[in-house]
């Protein structure tokens, strides 16, 4: 049982790895974070049928972080949206220097 | 009568705090106020602040050499930082000049600094209180602080205010005394942990760092370290690069206080530090040459290069480098007319290396250039301009009568004494002096008046009257009865070569370059036993 | 007027001497008598001057400014001439009184001992210590007699001579200070106060000679003095290194007294100090090598030349040796050097004055050359000579200078008239002047026969007294380098020749044969106003009887000692001073010779002999010149062979150019460009920019592409997981 949630769990995040790095859209990366985050979330509830509740309390806390981070992000992603009409990631390179 | 005024008001008590905090105090009321008034209140709070040091001279006990009007609070208890300060001899003269020169370079700002003015004035009494912090400090981690506290202001006014080249002046500037200061940083932290195993609790008071037996070997490294930082400061050649630059690219006021006060603390912390504490390493025979030679080199050579300069600021900036070598001179004589000397050339360099930086300021005011080919025949529509120049620059080439010769006398009666045959090659130096001052001089204020611009130049004003006065009242003043401070200044000055006496003899000290050699400084006997179980390996590591 | 006021302040201060409030330490027998006003005076009248003179500098700045210049006689003549007229002479002439008192109140006392009044503790670092003392004794009241004295007759011959000058108070506030310093240097009463002193003098001289600082030439010759002479104050630095390591002190009084115990006859440590102590009075007096300040110097207003460059500060040197005397007497090397030196700049500088063209250059030189004689006496022990023709010296040396300044000043009205702008100096322009300037020419030919060393003017028996002791010493019992000493005699001999010649050509060229201004420049010629030549005259009577006052016994004893006018009085008054030296000399050299080396014959046989001579030179040059054609400078031509080297002073300037002035600007620009800005600043930098470097290259991976960061971030995840699991 713990085995197919865990194999689960690598194929959603492998997933959501190779969306974050070849997706241009800004959106679409932002959801396979999630994506990767929720892969993360399930190993945590398969390990706590082995370890105890410990697993589970960090899928809360994970779960809060992932919340907040989407309304920072979301809000980022709108702002650049408004100032440059485009979500497309490859068009702007503001992370250097 | 003024000594018991001081009294009744405990001015002993809060006034080295009230030097620092004051002018921070300053800062607060800069910012907070009007953008207009920014320059007058600075100027009239930098007054207080001298008016309240003037005091000092008298509550001053001379006849004491220690640490006077000591006060400590625990700051970082946990580390044993504290927040400790105690003048002395060394230090009075330099605090006093340290808000003599602020003052007047804040008044000789007027007209020179016209952009975000609150800010610069913020910064030039932020820049007081660092440097009065560093002469006063008498805990190590507290005169690292305010060391380094000094550099950021400067930064800012060299960077902001200044010329064309601004920021490659200031971030040469930053860069090289940032560099130097972590090495001592290191040195300052290693001389902790040494003292918290050897004491059994942790301190960076420098009465406490007194009491620290240092084989010789260590005295070495940690010599080179704190060397360097205020070698750089000083700055010794070939340390010396950034100056002229920081100097030409400063506004007045920020090369007044740089040539005034900022160099003093490199020489000061050779006095309070490098002597007192490694005393061994101090007296090395290849260490006294090596610092003795250097400024004999500094003193010469940047004499001959202020001699080409076509930028007379530059040329001031280069000077200052060869005043800076008679003082080292001096402190290396390792006696008591050597040290006393050194004092005097600072004290005198603040001076009249000041009054040349405002008067080229003034210059500059007039005609908007530095090069000494654009003027000519001042001397005519600028009388008393020429006068005071010249007065100035012949008490900065050491002209008897005036502060600068005292000092250079006497710091070269001292090398004398110990090391005749570089006595006698510095004293070269005395000849290139008037090779790059009286040039200067003649082609800037002689010579024909011939360029129309100049005919139009206006002679000093009122302000710039009440600037110059008081300094060239010093220079001549010290020139003539330097006693007063002499006497203030000797037994401080005997304190610190009785500690280098008192460490071992010269005859032994061949051997503490060997690694591993146990030439262990005793302070005191009751120390010995702690002594005993060094053997000058790697204490430092096992601590933590 | 100066009179009254001199007696009025002279009272006061005998009240005030009374009154006990002078801090003296008395003498055996003698008071001194205000010693701190006769230096405070001159600084009073510095003060004043200068006040005046800035005032004045501040109103003529103005005119420039509004675009003109000041005209002088508009408004303010009262304050920049009167009152400085007043001022300047008036502070002189009372310390010349207070002066004379002190003289007299000493000659009525035998002082043995030094006076010495001490006013505060100048410099006191706990292990060395100085005051501020004035010392009082037979050397130093000579000097502030003669310093006070020709300085007064000088400052009176300027307020006609300057008259007419723009800068007339500040001209005045710069005697007065020279005044001041030159105090300083002769009453100090120790090595440091003097060498305030010396070095006072020294700004001064470049301050006057570089008066008018308009001019480029006139600032680059007081530059040249100053910068000359700081060689010097670099060996009078050493010179009191070396004794103070030796004595723990500066004053004069203990290191004279424990000189005989700390050195030994001939050792190397006291030859070092005096040698050191040489090469300050080298460049001060202006010898050889560092003579070449001197003849530039005469840029400077021609009193300023008299004061300054003739009679007082040039001679700080021989005071300077004389008042060292001990010290010079415990090195016999040293002391040969420096009438070796002395000797052959005598020569060199008379050759050179034999062909110059402007009348103050051939002074110049000729000063420089009487220097050397002066040096010549105090090299060979016979320092109250030295003394004695640095006083004869100043008296006709001042007086030519002068004589000069009026022959000058004529010239300058004459070509000022017609707007001519030929040079007023060169004598080739004049000629004939002595039918216009009667006085000037008398006084100045006195001044003429006494430097030529004849009968009975003053410089005969200061002159004749070097080279016959010159002679003397040479050929003392144990003397160290007879044959040496005999070579320096024949020099001094010859050059006393040159002399007459130089000089009798220069008053030739400058007072007879047809006179060469210009029909229309020679009839504004005239004969300098009173206050111009009464100081002549004064000057001329002190030529004469000048040398009257130390005439030695032999000479006394025969016919050239103009029986009872005469004395050895001077000699007899320095013996407190010199009896110290003279006793080493005596115990390490023996008796000195009583004739002349080689071919014998005493010192009167010899006086007679080379005033003969003298005579006789001053004769045929006075007919050999007066009848060469003469032609103005405009059409002369210049000269060739041997004649062109001396005119161009044997290349000297040039060679020093050459080898050291144009090396060390080299070296200069070197250091800075190469050395500074080039390894320095090169290092610096280079370290900055391989930092820029280093990092360009590792940005290259900051694409600022979003992608890019997560792949490098998903590599380096994956390579750590792989480590950590494998």
């Amino acid at each position: 049982m713990i085995t197919e949630a865990l194999v689960l769990s690598a194929f959603l995040f492998v997933i959501g790895t190779l969306g974050v790095l070849v997706r241009r859209n800004a959106i679409i990366m932002f959801l396979c974070i999630e994506l990767q985050l929720n892969a993360v979330n399930l190993s945590f509830v398969a390990f706590s049928r082995l370890h105890g509740m410990d697993g589970q309390i960090f899928v809360f806390f994970v779960m809060t972080v992932a919340a907040a981070e989407a309304a920072v992000g979301l809000a980022i992603i709108i702002s650049i949206f408004r100032h440059y009409k485009t979500v497309d990631v490859g068009n702007f390179k503001l992370l250097r220097w | 009568m003024m000594t018991s005024l001081l009294e009744s008001i405990g001015y002993v008590g809060w006034v080295l705090h009230a030097l620092i905090w004051l002018p921070i105090l300053g800062v607060g009321l800069v910012l907070w106020g009007e953008e207009e008034v920014a320059k007058k209140v600075a100027f009239w709070w930098s007054m207080g602040v001298l008016v309240l040091s003037l005091g000092l001279w008298w509550a001053f006990d001379p006849t004491q050499g220690s640490m006077q009007m000591e006060s400590s609070t625990p700051w970082i208890e946990t580390w044993g930082v504290s927040y400790s300060l105690g003048i002395d001899g060394i230090s009075l003269f330099m605090v006093l000049l340290t808000t003599l020169t602020s003052a007047l370079a804040i008044l000789g700002s007027f007209n020179y600094i016209k952009e975000r003015q609150r800010a610069f004035y913020a910064l030039m009494l932020l820049l007081q209180a660092g440097v009065v912090g560093v002469f006063v400090a008498t805990d190590l981690m507290l005169f690292y602080v305010f060391f380094e506290l000094t550099l950021v202001p400067m930064y800012f006014i060299v960077g902001i205010w200044g010329g064309e080249r601004r920021i490659y002046a200031a971030i040469k500037f930053f860069l090289y005394t940032a560099l130097g200061s972590l090495l001592m940083l290191v040195g300052i932290l290693y001389m902790a942990f040494t003292a918290n195993e050897l004491l059994g609790f942790p301190t960076f008071a420098y009465a406490d760092m007194l009491q620290v037996p240092l084989t010789g070997t260590e005295q070495l490294w940690l010599f080179t370290a704190f060397a360097l930082a205020f070698s750089v400061k000083v700055p010794v050649f070939p340390l010396h690069t950034w100056l002229p630059d920081a100097h030409v690219e400063a506004p007045t006021p920020g090369s007044v206080v740089l040539a005034a006060v900022l160099l003093k603390m490199g020489t000061y912390g050779f006095l309070r530090f490098l002597l007192p504490l490694f005393p061994v390493a101090a007296q090395h025979t290849t260490v006294v040459y090596v610092m003795l030679v250097l400024a004999v080199i500094g003193i010469i050579y940047t004499a001959w290069v202020a001699a080409v300069q076509p930028d007379a600021k530059k040329l001031v900036a280069y000077t200052s480098v060869a005043h800076m070598g008679f003082v080292l001179l001096g402190i290396f004589a390792l006696t008591v007319n050597g040290l006393q000397g050194g004092l005097i050339v600072m004290i005198s360099h603040g001076i009249s290396t000041g009054a040349l930086f405002l008067l080229l300021g003034m210059l500059y005011e007039r005609r908007h250039t530095r090069k000494i080919e654009d003027f000519g025949g001042i001397g005519r529509v600028a009388p008393l301009f020429a006068t005071v120049f010249v007065l100035t620059a012949l008490a900065s080439i050491g002209l008897p009568g005036t502060s600068g010769f005292v000092g250079e006398f006497l710091a070269l009666l001292g090398v004398f004494e110990t090391h005749p045959t570089i006595a006698i090659i510095a004293t070269l130096g005395v000849i290139f002096a008037a090779y790059y001052m009286l040039p200067m001089v003649q082609k800037i204020f002689f010579n024909a008046l011939d360029k129309p611009e100049n005919r139009e130049m206006q002679d000093l004003s009122r302000r710039e009257m009440v600037i110059l006065a008081p300094l060239c009242a010093l220079m001549i003043w010290i020139g003539w009865n330097p006693t007063p401070i002499l006497e203030r200044m000797e037994p401080s000055v005997r304190l610190v070569l009785e500690r280098v006496q008192a460490a071992a003899p010269a005859g032994t000290l061949g051997s503490v370059l060997e690694p591993g050699s146990s030439v262990v400084i005793v302070p005191a006997p009751a120390d010995l036993e702690a002594s005993d179980d060094l053997d000058g390996g790697d204490r430092s590591t096992d601590d933590d | 007027m100066y009179a009254s006021l001199a007696a009025v302040l002279f009272q006061v201060g005998e009240a005030a001497s009374a009154g006990g409030q002078e801090a003296a330490e008395s003498g055996a027998h003698f008071e001194p008598f205000l010693p701190g006003l006769i230096v405070l005076l001159p600084l009073l009248g510095f003060v004043l001057n200068g006040v005046l003179a800035l005032r004045h500098a501040t109103r003529s700045a103005e005119a420039v400014r509004a675009g003109g210049e000041l005209d002088l006689d508009e408004g303010g003549r009262p304050l920049t001439h009167t009152l400085p007229s007043l001022i300047g002479p008036g502070v002189l002439l009372l310390a010349f009184v207070i002066t004379s008192v002190n003289f007299a109140r000493m000659l009525g006392a035998h002082l043995e001992e030094p006076v010495v009044v001490t006013y505060w503790t100048w410099m006191a670092t706990g292990t060395f210590s100085v005051d501020a003392a004035l010392q009082l004794d037979q050397l130093s009241m000579v000097m502030m007699m003669i310093v006070t004295g020709v300085g007064f007759l000088i400052h009176v011959f300027s307020v006609g001579y300057m008259k007419d000058d723009p800068g007339y108070p500040r001209y005045f506030a710069y005697l007065n200070l020279f005044i001041f310093f030159m105090l300083v240097l002769v009453m100090g009463a120790s090595y440091p106060l003097m060498f305030v002193g010396w070095e006072g003098v020294g700004l001064c001289s470049y301050l006057l000679i570089g008066f008018w600082f308009s001019d480029r030439e006139k600032s680059d010759a007081g530059k040249k003095a100053f910068i000359v002479n700081r060689i010097g104050d670099l060996g009078f630095l050493v010179a009191m290194f070396y004794l103070f390591t030796t004595f723990g002190t500066l004053d004069f009084v203990p290191i004279f007294a424990g000189a005989e115990e700390a050195f030994a006859y001939g050792g190397a440590l006291v030859t070092t100090i005096t040698l050191f102590f040489f090469l300050g009075a080298a460049g001060k007096s202006a010898q050889m090598p560092l003579y070449v300040w001197l003849p530039d110097a005469m840029a400077g207003p021609t009193p300023v030349s008299a004061l300054i460059h003739a009679a007082t500060m040039v001679t700080a040197g021989v005071y300077l040796v004389a008042r060292s005397s001990v010290l010079f007497a415990l090195a016999p090397v040293a002391s040969a050097t420096v009438a070796g030196v002395g000797v052959l700049t005598a020569l060199f500088a008379a050759t050179i004055a034999l062909k110059q063209n402007d009348i103050k250059k051939v002074l110049a030189y000729s000063t420089v050359s009487q220097l050397g004689y002066m040096f010549v006496g105090v090299g060979v022990g016979a320092y109250s000579a030295g003394i004695f023709h640095l006083m004869t010296h100043a008296f006709f040396k001042a007086l030519l200078f002068l004589g000069a300044g009026a022959v000058i000043h004529s010239m300058h009205v004459a070509y000022h008239s017609t707007h001519s702008h030929e040079d007023g100096q060169d004598m080739r322009n004049m000629g004939g002047l002595r039918k216009h300037m009667p006085i000037t020419c008398a006084t100045m030919w006195i001044a003429t026969l006494a430097i030529a060393g004849i009968w009975p003017f003053a410089g005969f028996f200061s002159k004749d007294e070097i080279i016959w002791q010159t002679a003397a010493f040479g050929g003392a019992a144990n003397a160290p380098y007879p044959a040496l000493y005999t070579v320096f005699w024949l020099i001094a001999l010859a050059a006393a020749m040159l002399t007459a010649f130089y000089m009798t050509r220069m008053m030739v060229m400058t007072f007879h044969g047809e006179n060469r201004t210009g029909d229309q420049e020679e009839k504004a010629l005239h004969e300098a106003p009173a206050v111009m030549w009464a100081p002549l005259a004064v000057l001329a009577v002190l030529a004469v009887v000048g040398g009257w006052v130390n005439v030695s016994e032999h000479l006394r004893d025969s016919i050239l000692g103009l029986g009872p006018l005469t004395s050895g009085w001077l000699h007899e008054w320095l013996h407190p001073i010199t009896e110290q030296a003279q006793l080493i000399q005596d115990l390490n050299l023996g008796v000195l010779a009583e004739s002349a080396p080689i071919v014998g014959g005493g010192e009167v046989v010899w006086a007679v002999l080379s005033g003969a001579a003298a005579i006789a030179v001053v004769l045929v040059s006075f007919r050999y010149v007066g009848g060469q054609k003469i032609v103005p400078a405009a059409e002369d031509v210049e000269p060739i062979g041997f004649a062109k080297v001396l005119y161009n002073k044997w290349y000297v300037d040039e060679l020093y150019d050459r080898i050291i002035v144009q090396p060390i600007l080299a070296l200069s620009r070197f250091c800075w460009n190469v050395i500074d800005v080039g390894i320095i600043d090169g290092i610096v930098n280079g370290v900055g920019f391989a930092a820029r470097g280093v990092g360009f290259v590792v940005s290259m991976f900051q694409t600022g592409t979003l992608n890019t960061y997560a792949f490098i971030l998903t590599v380096g995840v994956l390579i750590i997981l792989g480590v950590s699991i494998f």
